[in-house]
C-alpha cells in the first residue's frame, strides 16, 4: 500500500545484497581457476578460466569420504528424529497426560540449552558407550540436540488437524495407533517434510560435535575437513574455495527441492 | 483391535460423548521413547557436568574423573583468563545484538513489500543460509587473507591489512562473520512477521497522513515486538557457535582477544586436556543459557500457548 517508492531503503537493500552475493561469487569464481591464476588476477576480478581441477584435488585428498561420512549422518540423524518425534509430538498435541505436559516443558528449556555446554559428558558418555571415533557416536547426539526445536515445529503442524477431524475418528472406533497412523501422519506431512530438512541441514553442517567426538580421517565429516584444509593449506586459496563449494551443492540441491519445507523449518524457530 | 466393533448401542449419549473424548488419544507412552532420549543425551549429560567440574579429568579412560572438591571452581573465580572471557563473551553478544536486530529487521519489513523483486531479492538474501558456519568461516578467512585475500587488493580500505594481529579489530571481524552468516535467518523472521500486520493499519495510518518513517515507528515495530525479542534471544544462544568461526579464524586470539566462553572451554578441555576446569566453565554457560531460555519462555509464552490450545 505504500504510494510512494522509498529510495533510500531501497539503496541500503541493494547494497546489503551486494554484500551479501559479492563474496559468493568470488569464492564460486576463484573455485574453477589455478592458483596462478588467482594469485595473477587477485580475488576481485572477472572470470577468466573454468577448471574443475580444484574439485578434483580436493577429491584426491580424500574429501569425497567426508562429504559421505556428513551425509551418513545426516541419513542416520534424519532415521532417528523420524521414529522418535512424530509421536511425541502427538502426545504432545492429543494428550491428556500431566506426564507429557511436563515433558514438552522440559524440551522448552532445551530449546536454548546449546550442544555447545555438554560437549565434555558427551565426550565421556560416548567414550563409556565404546562409540568415540565412529559415526553412530555422532549421530547419537546430533539427533537428540534438534528433538526439541523439531517438536515444536511438527506440534505446530499438527495442532492445525481439526477436532472434528479427531471425534470423526474416535467415533469409528479408532484407537491412538490408527488415529496417529492414518490421520495425523498423512495430514501433517507438510511439518515432516520441514523437519527433515532442518534435521539433515543440522547435522550436515555440524562441527563441534564431530570435531570432539571423532579423530581418524575415515570418520572426518566434511566441516572439520574443511577446517583442518584451512590449516594445512591456507596459501591455496581457489583449493579452499572449491572445497566449500563442495559443501554447498548439496544443500543448495535441496534448497532447489525443498525450498517450501527448508524456509518453514528455519522460520518456525521465531515465527510466533 | 478389539472394541473396533460397532460404537452403536454402547448406552446412554452421555456415556458416549465421555468415551468419545478419551477414545484415540494417546497415552504418556507415546512421549516416552523421545523423552528418555533426550534425557540420555541431553540432560543426563547436563548434570553429569556439574559432577565433572568438581573433580580432575584428562579425559583418559584408565584415569576416570577424581572428586578433588573446589578446587577448579576456586580457580576459575580466580582466573583473569576466564573473567577476560566472560567480557569477550558478553562483548560479542552485545554488538551481534546491536548489528543484527536492526539488520535483519530493516531488511525483513522491506523484502516483506508488495512488489515482486523484493520476494525475489529476498530469496536472494538467503543464500548464506546455506553454508555451514564452518564453510562461511572459510570461506571470509581466504577474503581476508592479509597477503591473498581483500585487504592486499583494497589497501586503501583495510589499512595494513592484518585484520586479525589487534584484539579489537579480530573481534570485529568474527562479530561481522557472524553477522554475514546469520542475519539471513533473522530477515527471512521478519519477512514473514511483517507479512503478517494487518494492511489495514497501515491505510489508517496514510489518511491520518503519517510517512513512511512515522508508520515504521508507530506500526511496524510495536506490532514485531515480540518477534524481535525472540530474534534477540536467538542471536544471544547463537553466539555460542560463534565458536566454529573462532576455532577456524582466531584460535582465540590474537592474546586470546576473541576467546569467548565456549572456546575456552574446548581448550581447556580437548587442548589442554584438562576436562574437570573446562567442565565449571561449561556450567558457566550452562547457567546462562538457563537464564536466557527461562526468560524466551517467560517472554514469548511459548507454554502458554500450549495450555490454551490444548484439546481443541
Amino acid at each position: 500500500m505504500r504510494t510512494r517508492p522509498n529510495w533510500i531503503a531501497g539503496a541500503a537493500a541493494l547494497l546489503w545484497l551486494a554484500v551479501v552475493l559479492l563474496p559468493v561469487f568470488l569464492m564460486l569464481r576463484a573455485s574453477f581457476e589455478s592458483q596462478g591464476t588467482y594469485l595473477a588476477n587477485g580475488p576481485i576480478a572477472l572470470p577468466t578460466e573454468f577448471s574443475l581441477d580444484n574439485f578434483a584435488r580436493s577429491f584426491e585428498i580424500g574429501f569425497g569420504r567426508y562429504l559421505l561420512n556428513a551425509g551418513i549422518i545426516a541419513l542416520g540423524t534424519v532415521a532417528i528424529v523420524l521414529i522418535l518425534v512424530p509421536p511425541l509430538a502427538f502426545a504432545i498435541v492429543r494428550s491428556r497426560s500431566r506426564t507429557v505436559r511436563a515433558v514438552f516443558r522440559v524440551l522448552l528449556i532445551g530449546l536454548a540449552v546449546p550442544a555447545q555446554v555438554v560437549v565434555i559428558p558427551l565426550y565421556f558418555l560416548i567414550d563409556s558407550l565404546g562409540l568415540f571415533d565412529t559415526l553412530l557416536g555422532v549421530i547419537l547426539p546430533t539427533a537428540a540436540f534438534v528433538v526439541p526445536l523439531t517438536t515444536l515445529v511438527l506440534t505446530g503442524s499438527m495442532r492445525e488437524i481439526s477436532g472434528e477431524t479427531y471425534e470423526a475418528m474416535a467415533l469409528d472406533g479408532a484407537g491412538s495407533v490408527r488415529t496417529f497412523l492414518n490421520l495425523v501422519l498423512p495430514l501433517s506431512r507438510g511439518g515432516i517434510a520441514t523437519i527433515v530438512v532442518y534435521t539433515a541441514l543440522n547435522a550436515w553442517n555440524g562441527f563441534l560435535l564431530p570435531l570432539i567426538l571423532t579423530r581418524s580421517p575415515e570418520v572426518m565429516v566434511a566441516t572439520v575437513g574443511l577446517s583442518q584444509f584451512r590449516q594445512q593449506f591456507s596459501v591455496d586459496i581457489p583449493g579452499l574455495l572449491s572445497a566449500v563449494v563442495l559443501t554447498i551443492i548439496p544443500i543448495f540441491v535441496v534448497y532447489l527441492f525443498a525450498r517450501r519445507a527448508l524456509v518453514a523449518g528455519l522460520t518456525g524457530v521465531g515465527g510466533k | 483391535m478389539p472394541s473396533a466393533a460397532p460404537r452403536a448401542r454402547r448406552g446412554t449419549t452421555q456415556a458416549r460423548r465421555v468415551g468419545q473424548h478419551e477414545a484415540g488419544r494417546p497415552g504418556a507412552v507415546w512421549a516416552l521413547p523421545a523423552a528418555l532420549y533426550f534425557v540420555l543425551f541431553a540432560l543426563l549429560p547436563l548434570g553429569f557436568a556439574v559432577w565433572l567440574s568438581f573433580t580432575s579429568y584428562n579425559g583418559i579412560r584408565l584415569a576416570p574423573p577424581r572428586f578433588i572438591g573446589l578446587e577448579n571452581w576456586t580457580r576459575l573465580v580466580a582466573d583473569p583468563v576466564v573473567l577476560g572471557s566472560v567480557g569477550t563473551t558478553l562483548t560479542l553478544v552485545v554488538v551481534a545484538v546491536a548489528t543484527q536486530v536492526p539488520l535483519g529487521l530493516l531488511t525483513g519489513v522491506w523484502a516483506a513489500g508488495p512488489q515482486r523483486f523484493r520476494a525475489v531479492i529476498g530469496a536472494l538474501y538467503f543464500i548464506p543460509l546455506l553454508m555451514s558456519t564452518a564453510a562461511v568461516s572459510v570461506l571470509w578467512s581466504s577474503l581476508i587473507d592479509p597477503n591473498f585475500g581483500l585487504p592486499n587488493a583494497l589497501p586503501f580500505l583495510f589499512g595494513d591489512g592484518n585484520l586479525l594481529g589487534d584484539k579489537g579489530s579480530a573481534l570485529g571481524v568474527v562479530a561481522f562473520i557472524y553477522l554475514w552468516g546469520a542475519t539471513p535467518l533473522y530477515t527471512l523472521i521478519f519477512q514473514g512477521a511483517a507479512r503478517t500486520i494487518p494492511l489495514s493499519l497501515y491505510q489508517a495510518a496514510q489518511l491520518d497522513g503519517a510517512g513512511i518513517v512515522r508508520q515504521f515507528f508507530s506500526i511496524t515495530l510495536p506490532q514485531l515486538r515480540n518477534t524481535i525479542i525472540t530474534v534477540s534471544i536467538l542471536i544471544v544462544v547463537g553466539t555460542f557457535t560463534a565458536f566454529d568461526i573462532i576455532l577456524i579464524l582466531t584460535r582465540g586470539g590474537p592474546d586470546n582477544g576473541t576467546a569467548i566462553l565456549p572456546f575456552l572451554m574446548y581448550e581447556q578441555a580437548f587442548v589442554s586436556f584438562d576436562l574437570g576446569y573446562g567442565s565449571a566453565i561449561a556450567v558457566v554457560l550452562v547457567v546462562l543459557a538457563a537464564v536466557v531460555s527461562t526468560v524466551m519462555v517467560k517472554i514469548t509464552g511459548y507454554a502458554d500457548m500450549a495450555g490454551t490450545q490444548e484439546g481443541i
